[in-house]
């Protein structure tokens, strides 16, 4: 604990305890609304975080964590659908099975020295290939879809993840800040050290003795571990499934433009990003809505702004948005 | 199932591949000097298909001459797109360059839908139902010149860069990037013409592909992807590969459709795909790195 604290500035200490007092009473003040946004952000933060131990940490570019995203949803929800299990066992279903497929593509890419940019291809691969394999699983729905039967919002049901907004809330703060600590850790513990040695010179990391095919065996499995988690809780806050969506390139992307936003291997990069490009996206379509366009143009033109605005961070700040800001607020590195 | 079948179906498959061929030489251009995977190729490839479109609605223009038009436009935006931002960013990290040309394409896809809406769109020629028999084969008219046309832009281009002073110019900065700095050579205009000629590839495909299939803003994830799938199964940065890894992939896709379900053909290509990367990872044409 003394080694986590050590190296943050009281400053940054400070800022952090009182964000999140702040997301902790945020419900009581928030509309509904606001509350439905908050929960993508977290979401995204959550999800950007475990994602970035892949290529923040590790180097290891994975364009396929829709895969492991959707193995939590699908496991835990076929689980509570076909045998009225709790989505907390499902859950380890979803986590070991993640982990098993995050093995699996890691260690053909990584015995056969795939790297770099062929690697991250071959993750693509791997999720289309599953996401059109779902869609041929008729038992789960396929092309059709997997729904969960709607119960009502009025009580919260925390073993069953049956309940209100408010709860998915809490529960993805929790999950949000528990993985924040958890890299935190990580990046202070040996493990975290060894896959910065690998990000940055894996020949050289190896030459020091350094395991490489096993830290980054280490990384894959953990990443597609947390992120099946986030699968999980999805499926049962919107409680219908389609492998065209949660398995898709899309999702891959989206999750991934967060923790690149804020800035890849940053901690606080991931949940940085997912707050600027959530709320970059709503108020985009407020903003349409506002001007009153048809429906179909409203969307085109939040998705150009949307994407104009990538295009400029990228260009304005090539490191991500988190060292600049953290400089800004002097909270050091 | 009768023989006969099974051969159409290859032959189709074949004239199909050449075309994705050419689409996949785009990536495989760019990828091969300036060292970038351009993640929004499929979405220049439906901006050309609707560009192709236009034309033909406009001018009366038929897709296959309407290639010429179409391929220079997207040189002018593969040059500008280079010359003006990708040049600035070529020391920043592979992923700042994944993720600007990923926004690229979302902006791409997001103006397509805007101005043409999601609905799918196609060309009606007057030979559109036609086919025309080569020996045993029944080949559709479209296919065969599609897949004629793809074949003789591609070989135009083998002899641009074996011939002519910029084609050697351009392999030279492929080849070894210090050496061609230091015999003088202007590395990023020779950039911003190497992506031009990329996208050049993309908007000639775009033009043809748009006689064979429908066109909408969706296609495009489709489209990179299956480039993405060529270029790595016939070697990145290979000119040859990306045909031969068209072709492949085809002929693959055809089959696969035939023998098993349409919608399961993508699975087949990316079997291929895996297996390349496993057991010969520079690709069936491509240099060991």
């Amino acid at each position: 604990m003394n080694r986590l604290l050590a190296t943050a500035s009281p400053r940054a200490l400070a800022a952090l305890a009182g964000l999140f007092v702040v997301l902790l009473v945020a419900p009581a003040f928030l509309s509904g609304y606001l509350i439905a946004v908050m929960i993508v952000i977290l979401s995204l933060a959550y999800v950007g975080q475990a994602w970035n131990i892949m290529l923040g940490f590790a180097g290891q570019l994975s364009i396929g964590h829709a895969l492991y995203f959707g193995l939590g949803a699908y496991i835990a929800a076929a689980g509570y659908v076909k045998f009225g299990l709790s989505p907390w066992i499902g859950l380890i279903g979803g986590v070991v099975a993640a982990a098993i497929a995050g093995a699996f593509i890691g260690a053909l890419g990584f015995r056969f020295r795939i790297g770099g940019v062929y690697f991250a291809l071959l993750t693509i691969a791997f999720a289309e290939c599953t996401r059109i394999l779902f869609d041929h699983i008729a038992w789960l729905g396929g092309s059709a879809g997997l729904f969960l039967p709607v119960a009502s919002r009025d009580t919260n049901d925390l073993w069953t993840l049956r309940g209100a907004p408010v709860m998915f809330y809490y529960v993805w703060l929790v999950l949000t800040a528990g993985l924040f600590v958890l890299c935190r850790a990580l990046l202070a513990s040996r493990l975290g050290f060894y896959w910065l040695a690998i990000r940055e010179d894996e020949e050289a990391a190896r030459a020091v003795g350094i395991d490489s095919f096993r830290y980054k065996m280490f990384a894959v499995m953990l990443s597609a571990a947390l992120t099946s988690v986030a699968g999980v809780i999805h499926a049962f806050y919107f409680n219908n499934l389609f492998p065209e969506t949660t398995f898709s390139v899309g999702r891959s992307i989206e999750l991934l433009l967060g923790p690149i936003i804020g800035g890849v291997g940053t901690l606080f990069g991931p949940i940085l990003g997912a707050f600027v490009l959530t709320s970059l996206s709503e108020s985009m379509t407020v903003l349409a809505e506002h001007i009153q366009l048809g429906s179909k143009a409203v969307d085109g033109i939040k998705q150009v702004f949307y994407g104009l605005i990538v295009i400029l961070i990228v260009l304005f700040q090539r490191r991500g948005l988190w060292p600049w800001l953290s400089r800004l607020l002097g909270f050091g590195r | 199932m009768p023989f006969e079948v099974f051969l159409n179906q290859t032959a189709s498959g074949l004239l199909t591949g050449l075309v994705y061929g050419l689409s996949a030489l785009g990536l495989s251009v760019i990828f091969g000097v300036v060292r970038i995977v351009n993640f929004a190729h499929g979405e220049m490839m439906v901006v050309a298909m609707y560009i192709a479109l236009l034309l033909f609605q406009w001018l009366g223009l038929e897709p296959l001459l309407a290639v010429v038009p179409v391929a220079a436009i997207l040189f002018l935006v593969g040059y500008g797109l280079q010359a003006g931002i990708i040049n600035r960013l070529i020391d920043v990290p592979d992923t700042m360059q994944f993720l600007l040309l990923a926004a690229v394409g979302i902006v791409l896809t997001a103006g397509c839908m805007v101005i043409f809406g999601p609905d799918a769109r196609n060309v009606t020629l007057p030979y559109s139902y036609d086919s025309v028999e080569v020996g045993a084969l029944l080949i559709d008219k479209p296919r065969l010149l599609a897949g004629a046309a793809a074949l003789i832009i591609s070989a135009l281009l083998f002899l641009f860069f074996r011939f002519t002073r910029t084609g050697k110019q351009i392999r030279a900065c492929a080849d070894n990037i210090a050496g061609a700095r230091v015999v003088g050579l202007n590395v990023k205009r020779l950039y911003a013409i190497s992506f031009g000629i990329g996208s050049m590839c993309i908007g000639a495909a775009g033009s043809i592909i748009l006689m064979l299939v429908d066109v909408h803003p969706y296609l495009a994830g489709q489209y990179t992807l299956l480039a993405f799938v060529i270029v790595i199964v016939g070697g990145m940065g290979s000119h040859a590969g990306a045909l031969l890894g068209g072709v492949l992939i085809g002929v693959s896709e055809a089959l696969a459709g035939l023998l098993l379900q349409p919608s399961l053909k993508t699975v087949f290509s990316y079997a291929i795909l895996i297996l390349v990367l496993l057991f010969r990872p520079q690709g069936l044409l491509g240099r060991r790195a």
